[in-house]
């Protein structure tokens, strides 16, 4: 099992994906104008990881900004989730925003309706 | 002819502009402006809520012109690659302009967009943004059609938008959007 990691950079946020523990965090900014290029890596680690998953996954989302063209390779990342929950590892998506940030609640809101995988809106503070 | 560079500043200086640009919209140049933008915002010590919506907004804003620039790039007239924009704040309220050439022939379907997303409620463009970000087709820069839908759900207000006629092949468009606290 190994441990990928890509560091951030104020458009692109660090992701750290343990595939030995099940754990894939994203934190920082979204907002590269390439978003697709930028999340590819990740899908593939995800595609390959979906086929010897661990009986738990734990996904941190902590983004302080995203564009809207992050948010669909978001759901691209979200839909490999949903699919390796349905293949037998437990899937916990944990959603962080700020307090008061109520437009990255609702991102997060709208995501939970859309994937069929159980997520946890977490409150931090500013 | 002769510039009056002071009409300018004037002018700026009375619609508290904080930042303008015109010119062709790189991607170094949208990561240099959010920067010196978020540092200004820092400089106000705007309440975290307001800062992030100014900085959203900013962003798709600024990244529309971007992908709007790269679609037309392949067109032979240099001067349809520039375009402006502004950022200003007058009184608690932020305005960012933008504008671009368009093709005459692609009006009316902006047109179109722009004055649906303006019919609908709060309610209804978060149902509608739901609804394009998992049927939508991304385009291969990952542009999607959700920043239009983005920008007047996460300031509340409808599109001003308007376009002037150039020549018989093209128009400029302007686009005028409001965030209040």
């Amino acid at each position: 099992m190994e441990k990928i990691s890509i560091e951030g950079t104020p458009k692109t946020p660090t992701i750290t994906f343990d595939t030995g523990k099940g754990f894939l965090e994203i934190k920082g900014r979204s907002i590269p104008e390439n978003s697709i290029e930028f999340y590819k890596p990740l899908v593939d680690w995800l595609e390959k990881y979906s086929t010897k998953p661990q009986s738990i996954t734990n996904v941190n989302i902590q983004l302080e900004y995203f564009n809207t063209s992050s948010s669909k390779c978001i759901l691209d990342v979200f839909k490999k989730l949903e699919a390796i929950n349905k293949g037998g590892s437990q899937v916990t998506i944990n959603w962080y925003y700020e307090e008061d940030d109520e437009d990255m609640l609702e991102a997060g809101e709208d995501y939970q309706a859309i994937i069929n995988v159980p997520f946890k809106m977490v409150q931090v503070a500013e | 002819m002769m510039l009056n560079i002071y009409d300018f500043y004037d002018k700026m200086e009375r619609n508290n502009i904080m930042l303008s640009f015109k010119g062709d919209i790189t991607s170094e140049l949208l990561t240099s402006v959010l920067q010196i933008m978020e540092s200004k915002l820092d400089n106000l010590q705007e309440e975290p809520k307001i800062k992030k919506k100014v900085y959203n907004v900013l962003v798709e804003c600024l990244q529309n012109l971007y992908h709007h620039l790269d679609e037309v790039s392949t067109d032979q007239d240099e001067k349809i690659r520039s375009a402006i924009f502004m950022i200003g704040k007058i009184e608690s309220q932020y305005n960012i302009i933008t504008g671009n050439y368009i093709k005459n022939s692609s009006i009316e379907a902006l047109k179109k967009r722009l004055e649906d997303i303006n019919l609908l409620s709060k309610e209804e463009l978060k149902e509608y943004y739901k609804l394009v970000l998992s049927n939508g087709e991304m385009s291969s820069k990952g542009g999607g059609g959700l920043g239009m839908i983005d920008i007047a759900r996460k300031t509340g207000q409808k599109l001003n938008f308007n376009f002037s006629p150039v020549d018989d092949k093209y128009s400029f468009f302007s686009l005028n959007i409001k965030i209040s606290q």
